[in-house]
């Protein structure tokens, strides 16, 4: 099979937009999870949407809501039990744990689908019907026009909370919004590249766009840039190697990216500060 | 003393406790427009819940306050607020114009990308222009400083709340942002109140110190408020206020040292206090 006949198929076409809308998602929200110190809120989230896809398998054959589900309940979970910095982690923790138990214990009823687990796991977006598709775009799309509204003052809040506070900027609920928001993008990208695998787009992008610039929006477009070349790059990659799975070349994309932006980032940003 | 009239600030039996706990009462205050006022007191005393009542992020549990004679409204564009310096994390994605710039419109939707003529002024009247551009995280914590001040003052406030301005910053750095704080609200008739556990550096700026210590209070000139009898009734316990030639030093258990510079110019002669009877029994039981 030939990279051009690929192309022309329709699943690859559906596969290589739903990455790039996620991907967008994904870079948008991802300079604030590292701001804002929310990394192992991310891998607690999408660990549980795995738990949530599990159940979704059993329940309804579907995985991407029961991942929706999954990662919206925890992201409320997170909201009540963690308010605070330094209980969050441990809330995460708990929660994660107890979650996976659950996630594996429900697969352990889905039978006759050994992939399932690997696939919730370590993503397959080709393996994603229409339908679920659809629901990945507007996931997207939501996601992308939240963040749109909200980036000002997000901003804000997830650099100097106390500052924004006084001035009426409203943190906390602003906090509830980036956990949901974190949670539809964790979903999205847990299709594309498994629910193991999600920090390669929701962490990884905007780590590397910060080592280059401090301009916010710089940032932001960057980090964005980031995620489409490593799910799309790592997708188009694959359609050459089919016997590998796509998450395989989009997480080392993804870290190829973070590296390099660690090499060049302080040259580059001592430069900015003339 | 009910009427706030012209004041810029005033406080009315105003009462805050945690729970049970009292962290001030019956605190009866007028700030002047134009006025600076310092809040002095040990760790815990309440200095910052202070200004965050004045924010109108935290409700007095009794009395009233009002600014400019109406309740505070959160977010208001009359009030500069600086907070408790943080340090800014080396790779914070954000330069020193953006920090400013937030301190115009942080609080409104959309993207970040416009930048506005106040937020240019702002960082000019701090004399921050050479590295504002700059990643906020790379810049002296006198730089930052700076430019927080900036983002305080962007809004041009009629009232500039500051949190400890001069904590970690070296005497040269301490110097200037008073100065530049000093001539900023001269120049505006800005009111200003500022929390510090350190008077000294302040001394030549203030015009009056309201101390809070032990859910007590005592407001005035320095001259009458650092002395060794306001401070050990409003302790509880024996303080010591010295004089060395231009300095205050204060001495005693819980309340630390402070250094507290006798010069500057006063304004009213007397003290006024929110403390009845016998001061210890009603502390440290």
């Amino acid at each position: 099979m030939g990279l051009g006949f690929l192309l022309e198929q329709p699943f690859a076409q559906h596969a290589l937009l739903a990455a790039a809308l996620v991907s967008i998602a994904a870079g948008l929200i991802s300079p604030f999870v590292v701001t804002r110190g929310m990394s192992f809120a991310v891998h607690g989230t999408s660990e549980l949407a795995f738990t949530g896809a599990a159940a979704g398998l059993l329940v309804a054959n579907n995985a991407v809501v029961g991942a929706l589900v999954g990662s919206l309940v925890v992201a409320a979970l997170i909201a009540t039990l963690g308010a605070r910095p330094r209980e969050r982690d441990s809330a995460i923790g708990a929660i994660l744990a107890f979650g996976m138990g659950m996630g594996i214990l429900l697969l352990g009823f889905y039978q006759g689908y050994a992939t399932a687990a690997t696939n919730i796991l370590f993503g397959n977006i080709f393996g994603v019907s229409g339908g679920q598709l659809l629901v990945l775009l507007a996931l997207g799309l939501i996601v992308v026009v939240v963040m749109g509204i909200w980036y000002r003052p997000m901003l804000f809040a997830s650099i100097d909370p106390e500052t924004a506070e006084a001035r009426g900027v409203p943190v906390g609920r602003l906090g509830l919004l980036f956990l949901l928001v974190l949670a539809l993008t964790v979903t999205g990208a847990a299709q594309v590249v498994g629910t193991l695998l999600v920090l390669s787009l929701a962490i990884t992008p905007g780590a590397a766009a910060q080592r280059l610039t401090a301009s916010p929006l710089a940032v932001a477009g960057l980090s964005v840039f980031f995620a489409i070349a490593a799910a799309d790059g790592g997708l188009l990659v694959s359609f050459e190697f089919t016997t590998v799975k796509a998450s395989v070349f989009i997480t080392s994309i993804s870290f190829a990216i973070y590296v390099a932006a660690r090499a060049a980032g302080p040259a580059l940003r001592r430069r900015q500060q003339r | 003393m009910n009427d706030p009239g012209g004041a810029a600030v005033a406080l009315r039996a105003a009462t805050l406790r945690y729970g049970r706990q009292p962290i001030w009462e019956n605190l009866d205050l007028d700030v002047a427009p134009g006025e600076r006022l310092a809040v002095l007191g040990p760790n815990g005393a309440g200095k910052t819940t202070l200004l965050k009542v004045l924010l109108g992020l935290i409700q007095l549990t009794a009395g009233t306050v009002t600014i400019d004679g109406r309740p505070p409204t959160r977010g208001s564009a009359r009030i500069g607020y600086l907070a408790q310096q943080r340090v800014f994390d080396s790779d914070l994605p954000i330069r020193g114009r953006d920090l400013v710039q937030l301190g115009v419109d942080g609080h409104r939707l959309g993207l970040p990308w416009k930048r506005s003529r106040q937020a240019d002024a702002a960082i000019e009247a701090v004399d921050a222009e050479s590295y504002a551009a700059a990643p906020v995280g790379l810049l002296s914590g006198g730089q930052q400083q700076r430019l927080r001040i900036a983002q305080a003052l962007a809004g041009r406030p009629r009232l500039l709340l500051l949190d400890e301005p001069l904590l970690s910053l070296d005497p040269a750095s301490q110097q200037s942002v008073t100065s530049l704080v000093d001539g900023y609200c001269r120049a505006h008739g800005t009111t200003m109140v500022l929390v510090t556990h350190e008077i000294t550096p302040v001394t030549g700026i203030i015009d009056r110190v309201l101390y809070v210590a032990g859910g007590r209070w005592a407001a005035g000139s320095p001259d009458k408020v650092m002395t060794t009898e306001t401070l050990s009734s409003l302790y509880g316990s024996r303080i010591d206020v010295i004089r060395i030639r231009d300095h205050v030093v204060v001495v005693g258990e819980g309340a630390g040292t402070h250094h507290a510079s006798g010069g500057g110019h006063h304004r009213g002669g007397h003290v006024s206090a929110g403390y009845q009877g016998d001061p210890a029994r009603r502390e440290r039981s």
